[in-house]
């Protein structure tokens, strides 16, 4: 089975049709002229885990930004294969970003509220996305009443109940302690792979790129370009919890991080 | 909030008024300089009725001009957060209007409205400043994050406000409810003592000056018992609210175990 998508995907990477986004020459700066990125071009296709790795400051963020549609570039196209970004996208921030006034059930429900799904149909699949995300009993908690890890699940449950065919991630897991994002890094990639749905990650983490990503757009700072791009097969077999210590992985780990030295 | 919290105020409150009594008593001090706290106690009782009449008239003008600068503060803060423009032509102006003294505007509002009408206005704008700046803040610091969230599944404006941006800005709408409630009562007051005889003449800043020029200062102290009473019980009141409405999300009302 797993072979089986592994081999579709590698197939679909070659085919056109399988792009869903174009960028070309994408620039923006702030007020005050700092250059934020300049002349980013790259595809991102179909059903890949495309990671954008870079140091703080280099203009990933901004970069997602502008990809999801929420920031205008100052120069550059985006061109999506289906005419606009996909409607179901999901979107996961640096921080929770949970409304601290509404229940967890309320948040995760959210984007169903604006997208206009009526409600008997929101509310089924709020339950279903509680009991995925392990939060169940939590649905009429407050946000506060979270752990830091138990709020990014809630966070995660909120993009994931789009059924997002495009998944955008900004340094989700940064700020959680290293247990837990392993086992959130495992739980994305089977994700993922269940969904096979196009992930576009941000990290500053040489090691997260490494495990999780098909191909790597490596960022050089001030003014952020594309400095590089790593591919790397889907792993045979998939990632599993022997991939980390792997000499696959430590090779994988190798080659981003002199991607990256060479970038600065 | 703790009970036990108010006991050494309480020990002050009771220990200055016990001195106040017995200083008027050991000195012979005539009560039209300084009345004994007993007799201030004893004239509020006589003239229960009529002050209670006063303080009802101050304490509804306090209301409507709080409602009055509720509705146009937090209009003009929605209006403020979705356009510069108005912001930055319509903010001085509100600025110029807080930092006038109210006591200096109310002669000429009582020019061009009718007294009621100008003591209202005195009140409502003091107390419509904090409530605007407070909620024109709150407004502006829902979370960037899920105002991308909003803008990425096309919100729109209006339920990015019912659902982001009015909910964020509670906390700081209420507390500048807190301080609006304060503040207009003290516009009330303003107002009615700018109006004097030519209000409608019950309000109790109206007694006050009334008791003044029969130098009845029993009375002048019982009346101002009771603004100051009716302020605290305001103040009470709204940081009753502020808890109540925060209490299960809020970092400020939160109760830590």
């Amino acid at each position: 089975m797993k072979q089986r998508r592994a081999t579709a995907k590698r197939k679909a990477g070659k085919n056109e049709s399988a792009l869903l986004a174009e960028l070309r020459g994408i620039g923006k700066s702030y007020d005050g002229g700092v250059t934020a990125l300049r002349d980013i071009s790259f595809s991102v296709r179909r059903g890949e885990f495309l990671s954008l790795l870079g140091a703080s400051g280099c203009g990933k963020t901004t970069l997602l930004r502008i990809l999801a549609g929420l920031l205008p570039s100052d120069t550059g196209t985006i061109r999506w294969q289906d005419g606009a970004r996909p409607g179901e996208t999901g979107f996961v921030f640096q921080e929770p970003a949970l409304m601290p006034w509404a229940s967890v059930a309320a948040n995760i429900r959210l984007p169903l509220r604006l997208l206009g799904i009526d409600d008997r149909a929101a509310a089924l699949r709020t339950r279903e996305a509680l009991a995925q995300a392990g939060l169940e009993k939590f649905g009429d908690a407050f946000p506060h009443e979270l752990s830091g890890g138990m709020k990014m699940r809630a966070s995660l449950a909120r993009a994931l109940i789009v059924k997002p065919k495009l998944l955008l991630m900004d340094e989700p897991f940064a700020a959680l302690d290293e247990i837990a994002r392993f086992k959130f890094n495992d739980e994305l990639l089977s994700l993922w792979r269940e969904a096979n749905c196009t992930v576009l990650f941000v990290t500053h983490s040489v090691f997260e790129a490494a495990y999780l990503s098909t191909r790597t757009l490596v960022l050089s700072p001030r003014p952020g370009t594309i400095a590089e791009e790593v591919r790397f097969l889907p792993a045979a077999g998939g990632v599993n919890t022997q991939f980390r210590t792997s000499a696959a992985y430590a090779s994988r780990v190798r080659k981003l991080s002199e991607a990256l030295e060479r970038a600065q | 909030m703790n009970t036990r919290s108010f006991v050494p105020a309480l020990i002050l409150f009771v220990a200055l008024l016990a001195a106040w009594e017995i200083a008027v008593r050991y000195f012979g001090i005539a009560p039209q300089i300084l009345p004994a706290p007993t007799l201030i106690l004893r004239t509020l009782v006589a003239d229960v009725a009529l002050l209670l009449g006063s303080l009802f008239v101050t304490l509804k003008i306090t209301f409507i001009a709080l409602a009055i600068a509720v509705i146009a503060g937090v209009a003009l803060a929605v209006l403020f957060s979705s356009s510069r423009f108005a912001e930055r032509a319509l903010f001085p102006l509100a600025v110029v209007l807080q930092v006038t003294p109210v006591i200096a505007i109310a002669p000429l509002l009582l020019v061009y409205l009718e007294p009621r009408n100008a003591v209202i206005a005195c009140a409502a704008l003091v107390a419509f400043f904090p409530i605007l700046s407070n909620t024109a803040l709150g407004l502006a610091s829902a979370d960037r994050q899920l105002r991308d969230l909003f803008a990425l599944y096309d919100a729109g404006w209006l339920r990015t406000l019912l659902y982001l941006r009015l909910p964020a800005s509670l906390p700081y709408f209420l507390g500048g409810l807190r301080i609006a409630g304060g503040l207009a009562l003290i516009g009330a007051v303003v107002g009615e003592i700018a109006a004097g005889s030519a209000g409608a003449g019950s309000g109790l800043a109206w007694r006050i000056m009334e008791a003044g020029h029969r130098v009845n200062i029993p009375r002048m102290y019982a009346a101002l018992v009771l603004i100051a009473l009716a302020g605290v019980a305001i103040f009470a009141l709204f940081s009753w609210l502020q808890r109540v409405a925060l209490r299960r999300w809020h970092a400020s009302a939160i109760e830590v175990a």
